[in-house]
């Protein structure tokens, strides 16, 4: 105990101070306190922990393929990372974890028979022109992840495209068959829908299984590490669409749960359109951005060439969200 | 609880957005109200409330009387200064207050003749505190008496009481809310006033209410003070006060925020309560209102909290206005060994402050003194736009939009996103996982646009 009037604390014994030469008593603004539990190293490891069951199942359905991948983009990403990092003379950044979530956001999105160049280019790119090259974390206008799976898509159709999922010869079973969503665009028939949502399917290595993602998105989205607005405005606008497109094509439902569960809807809703970097900062804004993601996503399935289209769907939000910021600044309390 | 006590309001009993930070008010919570033994010396501002410094009506060598006027508060939005003890006038110098401002104080040496334990108690808080007692003084009384008195709000603010409680013909007062919210984090000297003196808070009511002739007086209280809420019920029977018992939740004792939880009304963005047909004051200014009126006696002393874990042993005391924080946090055992960070108020709005000579004013509610590891804070990493100080905002602000445009110095972004609207609660520091100090960035933005107006 130290008598505040005759005593001045002594700067040589401070007991808890982080340094010997901190002074015992010092200042600062208000406020003195901070919710410490919360941090942003912390919100990267509860979608490390989300990401779980999409990478069990992944490594469940394509073993080795998704193994192959995993271990490719991981290196990568981490490997770009240090090295960009250091080329900017910036503080290590890789105990952040953002750039482990960008490898497994990507190794998932991508499909399990791509040769290990595709992850290692991918993984390049998201890092450097999808972060790096705009300041780092939180600088970045797209998804890092789409950024570097765009790249690898248009660049190497031949190994990307729908039809290079497919390998005949294959020893894991899923990888034999069409995506679903393939088969669907090809043939107009909607696939078993149990296997979409156990995620016995063929497909990018992490969007199989429905059910992984909704355990994983739950879990985001009650740790309120992703918001709730994002999946809920694209669910909305894909039922509606895909509802409306059932009803004409007298599908009874099937189309509806096809486009729910099928391809990276579920994976990109709760994993992908969530990346808070590249979405609104307003509930509203973020339910806006949900409901744009969906109606783009709605219109690459039925209209376009592609059987999948939730990557451009995100991707083009994304460029749209400072404009949706702009439209979305709230109504300050006791503003007319 | 809070529904229960919900029906007879239009509000909903809470605000939108805040924060629940750990309240530590357990720590102060039970230890019942202390007197400090009389100090040898005092030190007192001209200015302690929000407008014009007062002018001292006294030199030094002069003998001065305990609760005799010493400083006269001149223009309309200013207050009158007392003396808290009775002694000699030293000098009329220099001090500064945890706010960093430096201003002239009057000094007064104390001599032998002081009031003391019990007998103090008796002469502020004690007493019978009469309920039919508004008949036998008229608005203007009222209002006249709480000016002499010097009433300023003790919650912190400081705004000189007479210019709200004071009969007004073109602004009618539908509302006249007692605010014992006390939602900073530690702090207990309002609570401790509620249940020990919820009689003087009963009386300074009714005659603040006659006063701006309210249509209904409300006492707001939030749910973690079960005792207060009983004590002020038993000594509100038979009046037409009512009580309302809110969520607790921060900040809720931000007048804006109090008058959406409880009545549902929006304040208008750089209007004040007035406007929505409020007037609002806190249980410890109403108390002093109470003195003030019934007793004819100014403003002399207060009760504050002297808690945190940086303090040895935490308490409540009444206290002189102008005593040294030294010696409040002296009585109560001094500092710990861990002691890292003393405030002048609480945790999320409070001043730090180095300086132990720093005296007492009448807008100190407290003093929290942290450790080491209270205050501990870890590097400031990136913003990644996760929206949780959106989520936090009382005002329903952009935190993170406005921080950054003060950094960069972007005034017109800033004040696209309405940052004059920020009162610097502190929920966007506190809940920031990046460490970004939001609020005092946006406090620097509010400068540089303060700055560029005056070109």
């Amino acid at each position: 105990m130290i008598n505040p009037m005759t005593k001045k604390p002594n700067k040589n014994k401070v007991e808890q101070g982080t340094n010997e030469e901190a002074p015992a008593i010092h200042v600062a603004p208000s406020p003195h306190i901070s919710d410490s539990v919360f941090t942003t190293r912390k919100m990267m490891v509860d979608v490390l922990i989300a990401l779980l069951p999409l990478v069990f199942m992944s490594i469940y359905i394509f073993e080795f393929y998704a193994v192959k991948q995993l271990v490719i983009c991981l290196a990568s990403c981490l490997g770009a990372e240090a090295l960009f990092v250091k080329i900017r003379h910036k503080s290590f950044t890789l105990t952040d974890f953002s750039a482990v979530v960008t490898a497994i956001i990507l190794a998932l999105s991508l499909p399990g028979t791509a040769p290990w160049y595709v992850g290692v280019i991918a993984s390049v790119v998201a890092i450097s022109i999808g972060k790096i090259i705009f300041g780092g974390l939180g600088m970045n206008i797209f998804n890092p992840a789409m950024v570097g799976r765009a790249f690898v898509m248009i660049s190497f159709a031949s190994v990307m495209g729908a039809a290079a999922y497919t390998d005949a010869g294959a020893v894991v079973d899923a990888i034999t068959q069409a995506t679903p969503m393939d088969a669907f665009k090809q043939t107009g028939v909607t696939g078993s829908i149990s296997h979409l949502f156990w995620g016995l399917t063929n497909g990018s290595l992490g969007e199989t299984s429905a059910i992984a993602a909704l355990i994983g998105g739950l879990y985001l989205c009650i740790r309120r590490t992703a918001s709730w607005e994002i999946p809920a405005g694209i669910f909305t606008a894909v039922f509606l669409i895909a509802g409306a497109a059932d009803v004409s094509g007298a599908f009874s439902g099937h189309l509806v749960l096809h486009h729910l569960f099928g391809g990276a809807l579920l994976f990109g809703a709760f994993f992908i359109a969530t990346d808070p970097v590249t979405s609104p900062l307003t509930s509203k804004g973020k339910f806006i951005f949900g409901i744009g993601t969906g109606l783009f996503i709605m219109l690459f399935r039925l209209f376009s060439g592609y059987p999948e289209g939730v990557m451009f769907a995100v991707l083009l939000m994304n460029a749209v969200t400072p404009l949706i910021n702009r439209w979305t600044i709230p109504r300050p309390l006791g503003e007319v | 609880m809070g529904l229960l006590g919900f029906k007879n309001f239009p509000g909903k009993g809470s605000f939108p957005h805040g924060i629940h930070p750990p309240d530590h008010k357990t720590l102060s919570a039970g230890s019942a109200i202390e007197v400090i033994p009389p100090p040898a010396k005092v030190v007192l501002p001209l200015l302690q409330n929000i407008g014009a410094p007062c002018e001292p009506v006294v030199k030094p060598k002069q003998e001065v009387a305990f609760g005799e006027l010493i400083g006269i508060g001149k223009a309309f939005v200013s207050a009158s200064l007392h003396a808290p003890i009775s002694g000699k006038i030293q000098k009329i110098g220099v001090t500064t207050l945890p706010n960093g401002r430096h201003l002239p104080a009057i000094f007064i040496k104390a001599d032998e003749n002081q009031m003391s334990g019990q007998a103090l108690w008796d002469e502020v808080l004690g007493g019978d505190w009469p309920k039919d007692c508004p008949g036998a003084h008229n608005p203007e009384t009222i209002s006249k008496a709480i000016n002499d008195a010097g009433v300023v709000g003790l919650g912190g603010a400081a705004f000189p009481t007479h210019v709200k409680i004071m009969p007004d013909d073109k602004k009618i007062i539908n509302t006249l809310m007692i605010n014992g919210c006390e939602c900073e984090p530690y702090l207990t000297p309002d609570y401790r006033l509620m249940v020990e003196a919820p009689g003087a808070i009963v009386t300074g009511a009714l005659l603040a209410g006659r006063t701006v002739a309210a249509k209904e007086i409300v006492v707001c209280v939030e749910d973690n003070k079960p005792e207060a809420i009983e004590k002020l019920r038993e000594a509100a029977r038979d009046t037409v006060i009512k009580i309302a018992v809110l969520k607790t939740k921060y900040p809720q004792g931000s007048e804006k925020q109090l008058i959406k939880a409880v009545l549902n009304l929006e304040v208008p963005l750089g209007g004040l309560p007035g406007d929505v047909g409020v007037a609002m004051s806190n249980v410890g200014t109403i108390a002093a209102v109470a003195r003030g009126v019934i007793k004819g006696k100014p403003l002399t002393h207060r009760v504050i909290s002297v808690t945190g874990a940086g303090v040895v042993n935490p308490k409540n005391i009444l206290t002189p206005i102008g005593i040294s924080l030294g010696e409040v946090i002296e009585f109560c055992g001094g500092l710990t060994r861990d002691a890292a960070r003393m405030i002048a108020g609480g945790p999320m709005m409070g001043f730090a402050f180095s300086d132990l000579n720093t005296p007492v004013t009448k807008g100190t509610s407290g003093v929290t003194v942290l450790t080491h590891e209270d205050v501990r804070k870890d590097e400031e990493t990136s913003c990644v736009r996760c929206g949780r100080c959106v989520d936090a905002c009382p005002m329903k602000l952009v935190p993170t939009r406005l921080a950054m445009a003060a950094r960069y110095e972007k005034v017109s972004l800033a004040e696209t996103y309405n940052i004059m609207a920020c009162f610097e609660c502190g929920c966007c520091t506190y809940v920031c996982p990046a460490n970004i100090k939001l609020v005092q960035l946006i406090r620097i933005g509010k400068a540089q646009i303060a700055a560029s107006r005056k070109k």
